[in-house]
């Protein structure tokens, strides 16, 4: 039992944390700009390298450059929507997809250019994981990015239930047309979308390069779990992303336990296929997601 | 014969043929976007099942992978193309109800599965390492004169799948098809089936971009990992129709034809760039490329020959 607490459901938990703070960002602006954002996963790298450049050039430790990184993530997205994705505002929504796959090879080609291809690691050496009560033990990584992840699920949660922009997205988020002629400016709405969305990706950048190591490819392996995290908890639903990320991270890594014989259930290299079927589950039963999203 | 002619020769073979393999390639996506406003975002994993497929029937037998069944080329073709379409039809049938997005996300997933299986499962195609001693047509014929006849044998299949299409367009299918697309809620009201129609167009698609894998694995005489990455074959594959011009068959093959010029060209000019800069050339070409696509969907979002309006009858 503390086997599979310790190996399969803690890493399951932090892997969860990750997918949901990149979900959450496709879900917002699937839910404010209606549509699918496929270079997410490549602003997940673009943190992450950020936070590498500040770790590699002053010597912090990562959760020193994770603040700015998270910065960079958000005033790139701004700029990126800015100069690509503005001016598709009033065409249809799979043009706009189209672009985003540009943006995509542009980030990606950008960062192997800048950092090179090389696997890096934000810290070297190995750590022991600490005992919290009986046999239970888990890595600091793990706790470190669990706890951030639920300070920052918090904040988000104020910010949409609570302040006035957040109460603007619902708005734009239910009926955007209403919104603008409510004098809603939904410009700034957008431009708090990106905010928000950029700066999560690149808070699951960087967590998605602690769990594991850096390489330019790490976030396009986790666009797949991204949208199926987002496809299950309801596309435009921003609590339900977080639900949904949890369940996908937490499913993937219980998979590859040895629940029949001594071998893992699911290959480990095929966790990601458990991703594809929840996601392909979900469109056959239940489009809306777990939380009625939005059927596109 | 002048060896700098000779070799400038084999390099115009060399990207004749991969213009026109892409251009199967771009016919397929235009089937699928171009005509039904089908967004396949799994270009690689079709490709992928077809040039695999084409490999391990023809391949002589090796103890690293599924192989040894000798099949001839031209046979084992139909095979990988039923294959690619027999994989689609599943995630169609599951995706095309819903609209545009959905197909996007489950095309991808279904990719990334593909390229998980092939590289893992080593009993199959020998893992990252791949398959390579696909045999090619023609080969025995020697240089250029095999090199010629393949690049015909690809030509040919481009013209003929160019004039099928062709014929589609102004078919009642191809009108059908054009009115899904425009608009869904009036076709189904004058009782096109919307679902069954926008199947055919993705299944049929993708066959002939098991095709394009099957072709690709022969003229390499390879298929590995690399060819299951999303870069050479979805992504670029949709900046070569967009930029050509979708829902116009001419301008998917025009848009193959230039981009891959550009593509390839790029690389005679980044060759001669110092060492330290080769090794990052390709991802110069890449950025290139991407900056492209969006420059391109931004001012001439139609393509360099846009879709024309059928002929009027009066």
């Amino acid at each position: 039992m503390a086997e599979f607490i310790n190996l399969y459901l803690i890493p399951g938990i932090a892997i969860g944390c990750i997918y949901a703070l990149g979900a959450v960002g496709i879900s917002l602006v699937f839910a404010i700009l209606r549509f699918a954002h496929f270079a997410h996963g490549d602003v997940m790298t673009l943190g992450a390298y950020i936070a590498y450049s500040l770790v590699a050039a002053f010597g912090w430790s990562v959760y020193a450059a994770l603040p700015f990184a998270l910065l960079g993530g958000a005033i790139a997205c701004v700029a990126i929507d800015r100069t690509v994705y503005r001016p598709f505002r009033r065409a249809p929504g799979i043009i706009v997809v189209i672009a985003s796959f540009g943006v995509m090879l542009v980030l990606r080609s950008a960062i192997q250019l800048g950092w090179g291809v090389d696997v890096l690691a934000y810290e070297t050496g190995i750590r022991r994981p600490l005992p919290l009560f009986g046999d239970i033990r888990m890595a600091q990584k793990h706790i470190i990015i669990i706890a951030v992840s639920i300070a920052i699920a918090a904040a988000l949660h104020w910010f949409l239930s609570s302040s006035r922009m957040g109460k603007a997205m619902r708005a734009m988020s239910d009926d955007a047309d209403l919104a603008r002629v409510s004098g809603i400016d939904t410009e700034r709405v957008v431009r708090w979308t990106w905010l928000i969305g950029g700066g999560l990706a690149a808070a699951a950048g960087i967590f998605a390069g602690i769990n594991t190591k850096l390489h330019p490819g790490i976030g396009w392996d986790l666009l797949l779990p991204l949208f199926a995290a987002a496809i299950l908890g309801g596309i435009g639903r921003p609590y339900g992303a977080i639900v949904g990320g949890l369940s996908i991270g937490i499913a993937q890594e219980v998979a590859t336990y040895p629940w029949i014989g001594g071998d893992p259930l699911v290959p480990p290299a095929y966790k990601n296929a458990v991703a594809f079927f929840v996601m392909v589950a979900m469109l056959v039963w239940r489009p809306t997601g777990l939380f009625k999203g939005r059927v596109l | 014969m002048d060896i700098t002619l000779y070799g400038l020769m084999m390099y115009g073979l060399a990207l004749l043929t991969m213009m026109a393999i892409y251009g199967v390639l771009c016919l397929a996506l235009n089937l699928q976007w171009g005509f039904a406003g089908l967004f396949n975002a799994g270009i690689a994993g079709f490709f992928a099942v077809g040039a695999y497929a084409t490999a391990i029937l023809t391949a002589p037998e090796s103890p690293n992978h599924l192989g040894g069944y000798g099949w001839p080329p031209l046979l084992a073709l139909p095979v990988a193309m039923a294959l690619a379409g027999i994989i689609a039809w599943p995630v169609g049938r599951i995706c095309l109800g819903l609209k545009g997005d959905y197909l996007a996300m489950a095309t991808i997933g279904i990719a990334e599965i593909i390229r998980l299986v092939f590289k893992n499962e080593s009993w199959l195609a020998n893992g990252t390492m791949g398959i390579s001693t696909v045999p090619r047509p023609f080969e025995s014929l020697g240089q250029p004169w095999g090199n010629l006849a393949f690049l015909a044998l690809v030509l040919a299949i481009v013209i003929a799948l160019y004039f099928s299409a062709e014929r589609a367009w102004v078919s009642p299918w191809g009108r059908a098809m054009r009115a899904i697309r425009d608009n869904e809620t009036a076709a189904a009201a004058i009782g096109k089936d919307v679902v069954r129609f926008r199947l055919e167009a993705f299944v049929l698609g993708a066959m002939v971009m098991g095709l394009g894998g099957g072709l690709s694995a022969m003229y390499f005489k390879f298929i590995g990992a690399t060819a299951t990455e999303p870069l050479l074959t979805t992504f670029l594959v949709w900046v070569m129709l967009i930029i050509g011009g979708s829902g116009n068959n001419k301008g998917a093959l025009l848009g193959a034809a230039l981009v891959w010029l550009i593509w390839s060209g790029t690389e005679l000019f980044t060759n001669r760039l110092p060492a330290e800069w080769i090794t990052r050339s390709s991802y110069i070409r890449t950025l290139l490329i991407g900056v492209l696509l969006i420059v391109v969907l931004q001012r001439f979002a139609k393509g360099v020959l846009p879709e024309r309006p059928p002929k009027r009858i009066d």
